[in-house]
């Protein structure tokens, strides 16, 4: 079993390595209720953790390629379109443009999955072969999770057949809310299974759960249901993946593995745009959880316009100019 | 590495800050830091060197400053001071200039302070440099308010400063920043390892429009400090060693010279079982690997609920080994280097002495650097539970119960900083006002700010630094005192008493009336040579005795104000009704009329009766969502010399001592003891309980001395027009116990006598 401590080169010499599926554990409400969240000291730990961490030069380099290797490239709208779906997909397979990849020895450096509606994964599906890169379909009646429950799993199993590899599940925010854990096991567990091989990320949409414990809850209740991923976000909440929120998180990762030696991965979606954002959350998990968490079967950025900066810092990187975005193709 | 290769490893990789600004800075000073007096640089000569720490490289060469030169600088402060005292606006104007120039050149101070101490650079920058602009802004304030807020208070004069190597910029801050508010000027000196950021600072004031002889700064090393703290200053602050401080409380014994002290500590950082253990292990990164642990409020002593400390270990040991070590200069860096080799050995050797429990560390870079570490399984008796180690080393016990915590925690001679991690407020709020320290973090820890006071109790020194509570130690009443002569006891050949039925009063101890141990007594005479009775002659063992009395009387700390007015009302209601026996007594010893006397002892008592549920603290308006609680609380069990107003002398201590919670043991009027005496009855008759007050008689000469040594006495004070300072301040030097050595001070004062700030931080949030 691999730990947090594995090494990043026996990480890397294995880059298709999948750990065994988290497969659960029965509901511990006495562990549930025993969290705790200390919100101020969270906050101040976020808070000074961009000062603690700098990254520069070949080093940011490789860190910004590393991001976009782990990123689901997402477009979820309601004016997603076919020819919009495979332009994004084509994004996926060329995210920096062949001169700045060639110059950085990075050729080849894909995104880690492109994330779509379910009328979509088919388009992208197609968009996306030959490649290795999965797709990924936010599933259940996202972003409110509120249709009946049993479309909800029929909606994961038809993205399943359609060739979606990852599957992101909304909670029931309301059992989180109301504090029936037992209520959100049950739904989790459901959809786990509805998932079949496909891999299960839980959105717990932070923004709604009111406080950091009861993410903290809502995070181990969905470990104990067997989800591969938690996630943070479905990006329509008013407020998405924060550090505070991505530390109470991934501690709650940190404490699942102590109790049962499974690793569970972490998306953090939302509101990460910026290069050197990005550069804080690999900093944050690569000391809160270690090296072996920064590969894509354990870590993901959920973003659309991350990429975009990250481009412009690569190309600065390599000719020592400033970029514009406009420099760059979109997706 | 190339890029590809990083991909795999995900290093973190080299980012250093450039030192080439502040070296060239130095280069520019002809590499050398010397004094800065009368708004001059010089004399400067290379007389030892300083180093950069984290590679052994010489930075510059220090001044060693003379007798001759701390007594020109001083010249020059002394100069400057009155002018500089009259206009506290230009005083504010000028404090606000040094925040903004300070703000200009903080890259260059940060940088400066790394290499000099070898700090991390994120520290310095993040957090040194940040804190010492602020104490200049907040204080800019203080001057601004002075006359509108302490319109009875003034400066002292001239204030000797000497500071620490750990934290050099914000020490200084910390020091120059209220002392020129309150409108002192000082001399200070920087520790002999870091002098370089006070030579940017030098330079800065000049920028700034500061009046030369305002600041001086005379480098140098203990030689220079011990001519600072022998010259003729009005003040002297210190910061650092206990040792040292009562090197120093010794040396300025009797000298006049107002004394602050902060010094070592021991804090405990205690974690329930309810606590959030993830964020509790991310406060001792704060708390012992901050500044490598070279930290005088540094969280040390972990105590932790047994039922999780296994958990909480494993946890601790797991974050221990991600923190990262080497060039302080890389911004990517935790733990720097320790500031100096010799410092370096006294860490190892300490570690090494240490034969008990089980020692984790994590790897250090060769060089002056010390790794990180955790001993476990060590209990109260250990060395390393006890003693400072000033260094990044955390030792741990464990605990079972809350009280069971409080004690480990209070069983230790400093009292400066205390943590506790609970997610319950009743719990954290519980155990708060109980810990022994100047300072309580709740879920937090190294929290400070200009609008709190920072300072300890026991021998963690006394003073306080920023905070409303700060000014006290840079101002003096304006009232000049007017020192009374002392009166002696009148004599006679003739002995014939006055009264015919004998009297001889004994001591007051306990709430119970008590031979002397001695066992011998003193006839005191009235003016005309009659005999009026006899008082006890009071020695060492019965001081002891009322200090175990005032000890079984704890619990009087922790009655309600209302609870201790209605007592002290009571107390003025029975004295009320035998005034005229009271007057008359009065009479009988001074031949004087005691009518007055008597009026003006019931007033004080009604006074202090008043405060007793009023004397507030405050909330300090610290930059975190959260409170700063400075709570007044009592300072403990007092000892008190009283002066010689047969009973308002003892009034004006006793009211306001027991007024605020404290317990104290009052030594009477040598020269007109019988009123004191005769109040025992007042006591016995007003629900005062045992303890509480104790009254003895006895020579004050020699009373004071064993009073000063005992070192289970938080203060003494002394209103008696008798010398004897000198010997209080000296022999208090043991326990390092506050001493107040005045005359006839006002209630307002001895009330802040009476009292001690604890800044209570609370964070909060959900």
């Amino acid at each position: 079993m691999p730990t947090a401590t594995t090494t990043a080169t026996q990480a890397a010499q294995l880059p298709q390595v999948h750990l065994p599926r988290n497969d659960g554990m029965p509901l511990d409400l006495d562990w549930v209720a025993s969290v705790q969240a200390n919100t101020s000291a969270i906050e101040r730990r976020a808070a000074t953790l961009p000062g603690r961490r700098s990254v520069k030069k070949d080093y940011q380099a490789a860190w910004l390629c590393k991001a976009i290797s782990l990123m689901d490239l997402t477009t979820l709208s309601g004016d997603d379109t076919e020819a919009r779906v495979r332009r994004l997909c084509a994004k996926a397979r060329q995210p920096v443009s062949p001169a700045i990849l060639e110059k950085l020895d990075m050729e080849g450096l894909t995104t880690g999955a492109v994330c779509v509606y379910h009328d979509m994964v088919e388009t992208a599906v197609a968009a996306l072969d030959g490649t290795n890169i999965p797709v990924a379909a936010v599933s259940t009646g996202f972003p409110a999770g509120l249709s009946p429950f049993h479309l909800r799993l029929q909606e994961i199993r038809e993205s399943v057949a359609a060739g979606a590899k990852e599957i992101d599940i909304v909670i029931s925010r309301r059992h989180a809310l109301t504090g029936n854990w037992q209520a959100l096991y049950d739904e989790m567990r459901e959809m786990r299974e509805a998932c079949g091989d496909a891999h299960v990320k839980a959105i717990l949409a932070t923004g709604e759960l009111g406080t950091l414990r009861n993410v903290a809850r809502a995070s181990l209740v969905c470990m104990m249901a067997g989800a591969d991923f938690i996630k943070t976000s479905t990006g329509k909440e008013p407020v998405n993946a924060t550090l505070p929120v991505t530390l109470t998180m991934i501690r709650a990762i940190r404490a699942y593995q102590d109790r049962t030696g499974t690793m569970v991965g972490y998306k953090p979606a939302g509101g990460i745009s910026k290069a050197k954002d990005a550069l804080v959350y690999l900093a944050m998990i690569k000391d809160e959880l270690g090296d072996r968490w920064l590969q894509p079967d354990l870590f993901r950025f959920g973003a659309s316009s991350l990429l975009g900066d990250i481009e412009r810092q690569l190309e600065h990187h390599v000719t020592g100019a400033y970029s514009a975005q406009w420099r760059h193709p979109i997706g | 590495m190339t890029v590809k290769e990083i991909f795999e490893t995900m290093d973190y990789g080299p980012a250093p800050e450039s030192a080439a600004e502040a070296l060239q800075w130095i280069a520019d000073k002809g590499g050398i830091a010397g004094h800065y007096i009368d708004g001059k640089f010089g004399p400067l000569r290379d007389d030892f060197p300083s180093t950069n720490p984290a590679t052994g490289e010489r930075l510059a060469g220090v001044t060693k400053g003379t007798e001759a030169e701390v007594a020109t600088a001083v010249k020059a402060a002394r100069k400057a001071q009155s002018a500089w005292a009259k206009d506290h606006h230009k005083r504010a104007r000028v404090l606000y200039a040094i925040a903004r120039q300070m703000q200009k050149h903080s890259r260059l101070l940060a940088v400066m302070e790394t290499l000099d101490n070898g700090k991390p650079i994120r520290e310095a920058r993040d957090i040194d440099v940040p804190l010492a602009i602020r104490h200049f802004y907040h204080h800019a304030g203080y001057a601004q308010l002075m006359s509108d807020e302490l319109p009875d208070r003034e400066a002292l004069g001239v204030c000797g400063q000497i500071i620490p190597w750990n934290f050099p910029l914000l020490m200084l801050a910390w020091k120059i920043a209220p002392a020129l508010a309150m409108g002192n000027t000082v001399v200070l000196k920087p520790a002999e390892y870091t002098s370089l950021s006070a030579m940017v600072f030098c330079e800065i004031c000049t920028a700034a429009g500061v009046p030369p002889g305002v600041v001086n700064i005379v480098t140098g090393d203990g030689e220079t400090g011990a001519a600072l703290v022998a010259a003729d200053v009005d003040k002297i602050a210190f910061t650092g060693s206990t040792a040292v401080g009562r090197i120093i409380r010794q040396q300025t014994a009797g000298s006049g010279k107002a004394l602050s002290l902060e010094l070592g500590g021991k804090s405990p950082y205690i974690v329930f079982d309810d606590a959030d253990l993830d964020s509790a292990v991310e406060g001792l990164v704060d708390a012992i690997w901050f500044n490598q642990g070279q930290v005088c409020c540094a969280g040390s002593r972990l105590l932790v609920h047994e039922g999780v400390a296994d958990r909480f270990y494993a946890k601790l040991k797991t974050r221990m080994n991600t923190l990262r070590m080497g060039n302080p200069l890389d911004k990517c860096i935790d733990v720097g280097a320790i500031v100096d080799p010799v410092q370096l050995d006294q860490i190892k050797q300490m570690v090494g002495d240490n034969t008990e429990g089980d020692n984790f560390q994590t790897a250090a870079p060769e060089g002056c650097f010390y790794p990180p570490t955790l001993i476990t399984g060590l209990s109260p008796a250990s060395t390393l539970m006890q003693e400072e180690i000033f260094g990044p080393v955390l030792v741990s016990t464990t605990f079972r119960t809350p009280a069971e915590a409080v004690e480990i925690a209070n069983n230790t001679r400093y009292g400066l900083a205390a943590s506790v991690w609970s997610e319950n407020i009743n719990l954290a709020l519980d155990i708060a006002p109980k810990l022994v320290s100047g300072i309580v973090w709740v879920n937090g820890t190294n929290m400070m700010d200009a609008a709190a006071g920072f300072g300890g109790v026991r021998e963690s020194g006394f003073g306080r630094e920023g905070g409303w509570e700060g000014l006290q130690g840079y101002t003096k009443p304006k009232a000049a005192q007017k020192p009374a002569k002392p009166i002696a006891p009148y004599t006679s050949e003739d002995g014939t008493p006055a009264d015919p039925l004998d009297r001889t009063a004994k001591l007051y101890i306990g709430g119970k009336q008590a031979r002397p141990d001695g066992g011998y007594s003193t006839p005191v005479f009235n003016p005309r040579g009659k005999l009026l009775g006899h008082v006890s002659d009071a020695n060492r063992k019965d001081i002891r005795n009322a200090v175990e009395a005032m000890n079984a009387a704890k619990g009087w700390a922790k009655t309600t104000g209302h609870l201790r007015a209605q007592i002290i009302y009571y107390i003025a209601e029975n004295l009320n009704a035998r005034a005229d026996e009271f007057a008359a007594r009065i009479k009988s010893m001074t031949g004087k009329s005691g009518t007055a006397e008597v009026d003006a002892a019931i007033q004080t008592l009604f006074s202090a009766a008043a405060w007793a549920d009023k004397f507030d603290g405050q909330v300090h308006g610290v930059p975190i969502r959260g409170v700063a609680l400075a709570m007044k609380e009592p300072v403990g069990k007092i000892a008190a010399l009283c002066d010689d107003t047969p009973l308002l002398g003892l009034v004006q201590a006793m009211a306001p001592a027991i007024a605020m919670g404290n317990r104290i043991t009052l030594v009477a009027s040598h020269a007109f003891p019988l009123a004191a005496t005769d109040f025992y009855q007042i006591l016995e008759t007003s629900d005062v309980p045992a303890g509480v007050v104790n009254i003895i008689t006895g020579d004050p000469a020699a009373l004071a001395s064993d009073i000063a040594k005992h070192l289970d006495l938080d203060a003494v004070w002394s209103f008696s027009p008798r010398d004897l300072a000198e010997t209080i301040e000296r022999e208090s030097a043991g326990n390092l116990k506050r001493t107040w050595v005045t005359q006839n001070p006002t209630l307002k004062e001895t009330l802040h006598a009476a009292t001690e700030v604890k800044n209570v931080w609370i964070p909060y949030g959900e």
